[in-house]
């Protein structure tokens, strides 16, 4: 059963076309991965979904569990149950952890925040009191990210690039909190062009230029992506008759 | 109304219920207008009270090697609504001593209440001070806060001050500190001030770096909002060798509001380096996002990042 539908979505940013007649289902309660190379739209069609400034002026519609996100305002979206956490999460100077954590969180009580953050691999007594600021490095500001997206406990939780800045241990870490997240009856879309990241999805999506080339098994669409895609002379500029 | 109740009324004012006393190693000095209603000293703090007709004349002495344990609670407040306070301190922390001071400016009521201090602060050869000073006001404005520091800082001397005024309105605020440091002493100073309405906010804080391996910071975090406006005006000048300093200046502008920030660095010697960052601008758009996409509405995001930046 779909959570997420697209239907016939088109944005254009500065006269070019980014996202192009996209129609997608996302089912609920699956780890759903969204590739394609750089520039293909994927991380705009996140932005698009979460209604952020710049991308809310689209043809078509976007429906969360059935009605229209059209005109509804970032935090009313996040308020029905949609969030997401960005590429190269924002630093908050002077912002503590807890608070941070605590903003979007159903239970704000200090022991949901320490199990959010043991959740994403951090020691709750080590990071709770400290600030969200350039003293973290980017791949605890992305585990800390991913804490208050657990403790906020969404519906659809977008996840850009969650391999970026990161070490492999600690995405380990995320893979098991976003399985997490899964477990509780969310929804994950990884926004992805790696095969590691890939792999732990249960279906996926595969775009270029805006457009859906290829949908599938997380098997088929990598296959389809090593033979076509990492070999294609047309980088972002499919042949007509592609899209699936 | 006794002096008793008019200390308890002030701790309340600022967040001190009753039934909560100090511990008896902790001194405390708690001024009402013209009036002192509280004290307790500790040994090796000295504190000579001269009241007057509007306001205090205080000298303040930590002798010698003396290291006092617990912050120095001081409170300085009104409780009617018009008023004034002239506070004029004389603060020597001798050679070796160590002290802190945790001071509490507190006029709840205010509409017309002007509230001004002016300190000399020497702190001697290898001393420590630290002073930090939280403004409690009530919603409307209505202060007129000027506090001066001239500040001497000796060989080795530390020194840090925290100015805080974070709720209520400001009213207007006119900060004007200048310190000398000598050589291998360290000075730090902290401004986080909160602007709502037609706030006025001016800070002007100079450190001059006349001694060799003297290291300074200014800091001013500033966040307006509605039609308040700031001024800060940081200045360092490092006219010694190897003396070290940055100024670092953040303002948040919402609404109407203005912010000035004009650093100032001079150096005049080749072996000194003295660094500036200044930063103005509305709130960003990406911390904004990232707590609207977790449900917070746009003013509560607002208000949780200024909680950060004055934090």
């Amino acid at each position: 059963m779909s959570i997420l539908e697209l239907e016939n979505v088109t944005l254009e940013l500065g006269g070019k076309r980014v996202l192009d007649n996209l129609s997608m289902d996302f089912w609920e309660n699956h780890i759903h991965a969204l590739c394609g190379p750089n520039g293909a739209g994927k991380s705009t069609l996140a932005s698009t979904v979460m209604g952020l400034a710049g991308y809310t002026d689209f043809e078509g519609d976007i429906r969360f569990e059935g009605e229209s996100l059209k005109g509804l305002p970032v935090a009313e979206r996040a308020r029905r149950g949609i969030t997401l956490a960005w590429q190269e999460p924002a630093r908050f100077e002077g912002l503590r952890v807890d608070r941070f954590v605590g903003a979007g969180a159903r239970d704000r009580s200090r022991a949901r925040l320490a199990s959010a953050l043991d959740s994403v691999g951090l020691d709750p007594d080590a990071y709770l009191d400290r600030a969200v600021d350039r003293t973290l490095s980017g791949g605890e500001r992305k585990r800390i990210e991913l804490a208050s997206i657990l403790a906020m406990e969404p519906k659809v939780v977008l996840m850009d690039e969650p391999d970026s800045g990161i070490d492999v241990e600690a995405l380990e870490q995320i893979f098991r909190a976003l399985q997490e997240l899964k477990d509780r009856g969310a929804t994950v879309v990884m926004i992805t062009h790696s095969p590691v990241v890939l792999k732990h999805a249960e279906h996926a999506f595969l775009m270029c230029c805006g457009r859906l080339i290829e949908k599938g098994s997380a098997e088929k669409i990598d296959r389809y992506f090593e033979d076509k895609c990492i070999t294609c002379p047309h980088v972002n500029e499919p042949e007509e008759g592609e899209p699936a | 109304m006794s002096g008793d109740d008019i200390v308890q009324k002030l701790l309340e004012s600022i967040g001190i219920t009753p039934g909560h006393p100090l511990p008896v190693n902790t001194a405390r000095l708690q001024v009402h207008g013209n009036r002192v209603v509280g004290a307790h000293l500790v040994p090796g703090l000295l504190v000579d009270v001269d009241e007057r007709p509007d306001g205090i004349a205080a000298d303040i002495t930590v002798k010698e090697g003396v290291q006092i344990e617990r912050p120095v609670h001081i409170c300085f407040g009104l409780l009617p609504e018009r008023g004034a306070q002239h506070i004029e301190m004389h603060i020597d922390i001798q050679e070796g001593a160590q002290a802190s001071v945790l001071a509490h400016c507190t006029f709840p009521n205010a509409v017309e209440i002007e509230h001004r201090m002016d300190a000399s602060i020497t702190v001697g050869a290898g001393a420590s001070y630290s002073y930090f000073e939280r403004h409690v006001h009530g919603s409307s404005g209505g202060v007129h806060v000027v506090p001066k520091a001239q500040v001497t800082l000796h060989e080795g001397a530390r020194f840090k001050t925290e100015f805080e005024l974070i709720k209520g309105r400001v009213g207007a605020i006119d900060i004007d500190y200048e310190t000398e440091c000598r050589a291998h002493s360290v000075l730090e100073m902290i401004a986080r001030i909160g602007g709502r309405g037609d706030d006025a906010i001016t800070i002007r804080e100079t450190g001059r770096l006349v001694g060799a391996h003297a290291r300074a910071v200014l800091n001013s975090h500033i966040a307006l909002r509605d039609t308040s406006h700031a001024e800060v005006y940081n200045t360092l000048i490092a006219s010694a060798p190897h003396a070290r300093g940055h100024v670092d200046c953040k303002e948040v502008v919402q609404g109407q509001a203005l912010a000035k920030a004009v650093p100032i660095v001079e150096v005049n010697d080749p072996t000194a380096h003295v660094t500036h960052e200044a930063a103005i601008g509305s709130v960003d758009a990406k911390q904004l996002e990232t707590l609207m996409s977790r449900g917070l509405g746009e003013d509560d995001a607002v208000d949780l990042i200024i909680e950060g930046l004055l934090s």
